[in-house]
């Protein structure tokens, strides 16, 4: 983390002393809220004014004041003549509920980016693998790559059609547990027959653990390298707290984002989590 | 040269994680043992505790403030979590807390099953239900440390508040209920109001300020104590340079604990605070840290 800029000190035997200049804070600042989409059943995106420099698989913390703060990663960057951004949120508890009642003109705090996120150096072909709401996670990712001119090939897959994303914004394979929209199945068993037919250089994915913990060994088996967005109860977000800690990683500062050879050094990776009070559990 | 020794238990070199910071995880404490000359836990409780709601905690343009509220698993998940503590490179304070005096014995009793080179108990935690106010009383602090000192064979270090106009006098109630080693000092109570939001920032409203905003009082916190007592002091509050923790030394800390650095400098903090006390050292001719402890109370 490079919040400390130093310069040399002024005493006259200093040799090479340093002070503290400049500190980074890590305060939420208020944003508002300009329009509001629904995207799927419980899932729906807020949009905030202004401009924020965000690179894909990165996180914001959204602090309601007086209720809480979570983080999301951001799901849309519209810069031009009108610069917003947005994240899109599933209703799951009292956090996101109380988030889905903020209105267009409504003020919210933003704390962030924060973490690592996503490479996106190399060249494609490129498959992106989402799990139901996951798809937040790439979806920046995505567009990134797909104006840059790369082959990207994505699967957007939910446990059945009322809970989809996006499916309108990109051109996917699409599936569900159920079969009631695409195809019937998981989206690791479409990922599985891609990767037979066609060799990507990189897979990304975001979505429940245990599908990407999956997914690891179908691209493992194909000799593909894999990133993957992982999630964890953090407090931070600046890599002090230790809340996040899989293994010996802290997910807030060395991740969200970690590829295949991490993933397969920590062996907590679909295994185990901290909950709240740092208690180890099975995911 | 920059080894330093706390009651007994030598250390490599004399930075110290604090308590709070990343220590939630056997493997957290041993990644920050890689460089650190000790390393202490996350502070354990009797019963496991969520800890309060987010924000808890965040970085002004000073330092930090948290309200991260005790956060823990509670000792006996900590037992079989932890194992033991004398299996890293370098020795391990175990932190604890309690609401009243006899838990704390008891989690103090507990935690030795450890094998901890030293145990650290919070004189100033916001749980506290003692009557009193230890943290700004030499007596009740003199007991409290007297009931815990009771229960353990173990090296006792006693972290104080330096939200008090008689710090000096509580480390020697410390002193004299039995502490090896003083900790001063722990966070400063503060809040942070959003004004577009109208609300104080942390969920808890109130936290406890660390880093650098906290630095000159811990410095005057450690000076004042090392007039007073005799057991050897860790000195923590925003120690984020090696020159900061030379300053600590000089105000007559044994050690230095780091705690917020590791927000400003990632976890190399300890490597870096460490190379540029040598660095220090070096160009002004120091060659033990046993010639500037304590160096700023001459006259």
């Amino acid at each position: 983390m490079s919040g400390i800029s130093r310069t040399s000190g002024g005493l006259p035997t200093g040799g090479k002393m340093e002070h503290l200049l400049t500190l980074k804070s890590s305060l939420p600042v208020m944003r508002r809220v300009i329009k509001r989409k629904e995207e799927a059943e419980g899932i729906f995106t807020l949009f905030i004014e202004g401009s924020i420099d965000f690179s894909p698989g990165q996180f914001v913390f959204i602090w309601l004041p007086g209720v809480e703060e979570k983080p999301f990663t951001i799901s849309y960057i519209n810069s031009g003549s009108e610069n917003y951004f947005g994240v899109t949120v599933q209703v799951v508890g009292n956090f996101t509920e109380r988030l889905s009642r903020v209105k267009a003109g409504d003020l919210i705090g933003v704390r962030g980016p924060l973490g690592r996120g996503f490479s996106t150096s190399s060249k494609g072909p490129f498959l992106i693998v989402n799990g139901g709401v996951g798809a937040a996670s790439t979806a920046i990712l995505a567009e990134e790559l797909i104006n840059r001119g790369e082959d990207v090939d994505i699967i957007i897959g939910a446990r059945n059609k009322r809970l989809l994303i996006y499916t309108e914004r990109f051109k996917a394979e699409i599936c569900t547990d159920d079969g009631s929209r695409g195809r019937k199945g998981f989206v690791t068993e479409i990922a599985d027959e891609m990767m037979g037919k066609k060799h990507y250089s990189r897979v990304y994915t975001c979505g429940p653990e245990k599908m990407m913990d999956a997914l690891l060994r179908i691209t493992e088996k194909h000799g593909v390298e894999l990133e993957a967005s992982v999630e964890r109860y953090m407090s931070c977000g600046f890599g002090i707290c230790g809340k996040c800690m899989l293994n010996d990683r802290l997910v807030c500062l060395d991740g969200p984002v970690f590829n295949s050879k991490q993933l397969n050094e920590l062996a907590d990776f679909g295994m185990f989590r901290l909950d709240k009070t740092g208690a180890r559990i099975r995911i | 040269m920059l080894e330093t020794e706390l009651s007994g238990i030598k250390l490599r070199n004399p930075l110290v994680l604090a308590a709070g910071i990343l220590g939630v995880t056997k493997e957290s404490l041993r990644r920050v043992a890689r460089d650190a000359g000790a390393v202490t836990t996350k502070s354990i409780g009797k019963k496991p505790r969520k800890g309060n709601p987010n924000p808890s905690i965040v970085a002004f343009e000073h330092g930090l403030i948290n309200s991260v509220g005790l956060s823990n698993p509670g000792i006996d998940a900590v037992l079989s979590e932890f194992g033991r503590l004398d299996d890293l490179e370098v020795p391990v304070i175990m932190s604890i807390f309690a609401r009243k005096k006899e838990e704390l014995a008891e989690v103090a009793a507990k935690a030795e099953k450890l094998n901890p080179a030293m145990i650290e108990i919070d004189m100033s935690c916001p749980v506290f239900e003692y009557e009193g106010m230890p943290w700004d009383n030499p007596k009740t602090t003199e007991e409290i440390v007297r009931s815990v000192k009771k229960a353990i064979k173990r090296p006792l270090a006693v972290k104080l508040s330096p939200n008090t106009a008689r710090i000096g006098e509580v480390a020697l109630g410390a002193e004299r209920g039995g502490a090896d080693v003083i900790t001063a000092v722990n966070t400063l109570p503060g809040m942070i109001i959003n004004p577009e939001a109208g609300l104080p920032v942390l969920s808890n409203r109130t936290g406890g300020v660390s880093g650098p905003a906290l630095k000159p009082i811990a410095i005057r916190a450690v000076y004042e104590i090392y007039e007073k007592v005799s057991i050897p002091i860790i000195g923590v509050g925003g120690v984020t340079t090696g020159r900061d923790a030379v300053e600590m030394l000089m105000a007559g800390a044994s050690a230095v604990g780091v705690g917020s650095a590791v927000y400003y400098r990632g976890v190399e903090a300890f490597a870096k605070i460490k190379e540029e006390m040598e660095e220090w050292m070096r160009s002004n001719n120091v060659r033990n840290l046993k010639d500037i402890r304590g160096l700023a109370h001459r006259r």
